[in-house]
């Protein structure tokens, strides 16, 4: 049975670089209604800059197309957001998330999952070449103890 | 993001203020190559006190850096890692690559 989330907030933006930093704040906003440390707000905004970072360099190489964020909580304090594309897709997943793998040359380091996996709790990437890439990343946000 | 550059006996120091993320961090990239090439440094130093996000653009930045700075047989030091920055860092493992302090 798929479990209910109770709130959702869903962003289309354009595949411009200048986005990124409109994408990570607007996540981290949402998330804000969590309560999440400081620690927890860097972890999503790093993790949201690098998957649609992903998008906007390899799902669109040539052209600008439509990115969209979609942001959900589950009633066990889960963030989940998805990062999805129409574009180009990617031929290996499991090749593309492996460390130091990167087909966009000097300007990218190619460690953009690993960041994913690491400052999230899991991490799951589905593409179709020529269909397009969806990214979907959850993080547990521990409740903190109410003084 | 804005780099300013300072030069001397051989010596650069480039600061970084604002967003290293891709969108800041291609005009970075090629900036920081042209002082480079221009002063020829025996020590580069990036100072990172400015950077106000960090993702895994700027470890590419390093590692280009330091790619150039072999090839002129120099050093090279990142200093003044905020600590949003420093875990991305850390969680790519380029603390073993590079000096950071």
């Amino acid at each position: 049975m798929k479990r209910k989330f109770i709130n959702e907030a869903v962003i289309e933006f354009l595949s411009c670089s200048s986005n990124e930093s409109f994408a990570r704040s607007a996540a981290a906003c949402f998330a804000a209604q969590m309560d999440p440390t400081l620690n927890e707000v860097e972890d999503i905004k790093t993790s949201v800059s690098e998957a649609v970072t992903n998008a906007i360099v390899h799902a669109y190489p040539e052209s600008l197309g439509k990115v969209s964020l979609r942001m959900r909580i589950y009633p066990d304090s889960v963030l989940e957001v998805m990062v999805k594309d129409r574009g180009r897709g990617i031929q290996d997943v499991q090749q593309a998330r492996q460390p130091m793998f990167t087909t966009g040359g000097e300007e990218r380091s190619g460690m953009g999952f690993t960041i994913m996996e690491s400052f999230m709790d899991r991490l799951s990437v589905r593409s179709t070449p020529g269909k397009g890439t969806t990214v979907v990343m959850r993080k547990r946000i521990a409740p903190r103890v109410k003084k | 993001m804005e780099i300013r550059e300072t030069a001397a006996d051989r010596n650069l120091l480039l600061e970084f203020l604002g967003d290293l993320d891709h969108h800041g961090a291609r005009d970075a990239l090629h900036q920081a190559e042209r002082a480079i090439d221009a002063a020829l440094p025996k020590r580069l130093v990036l100072d990172f006190s400015g950077v106000t996000f960090m993702d895994s653009s700027g470890i590419a930045l390093i590692l280009r850096t330091q790619q150039r700075m072999q090839l002129l047989d120099g050093s090279l030091m990142v200093r003044g890692v905020p600590p949003q920055a420093r875990r991305v860092l850390d969680a790519a493992g380029i603390s073993r690559l590079v000096t950071i302090k």
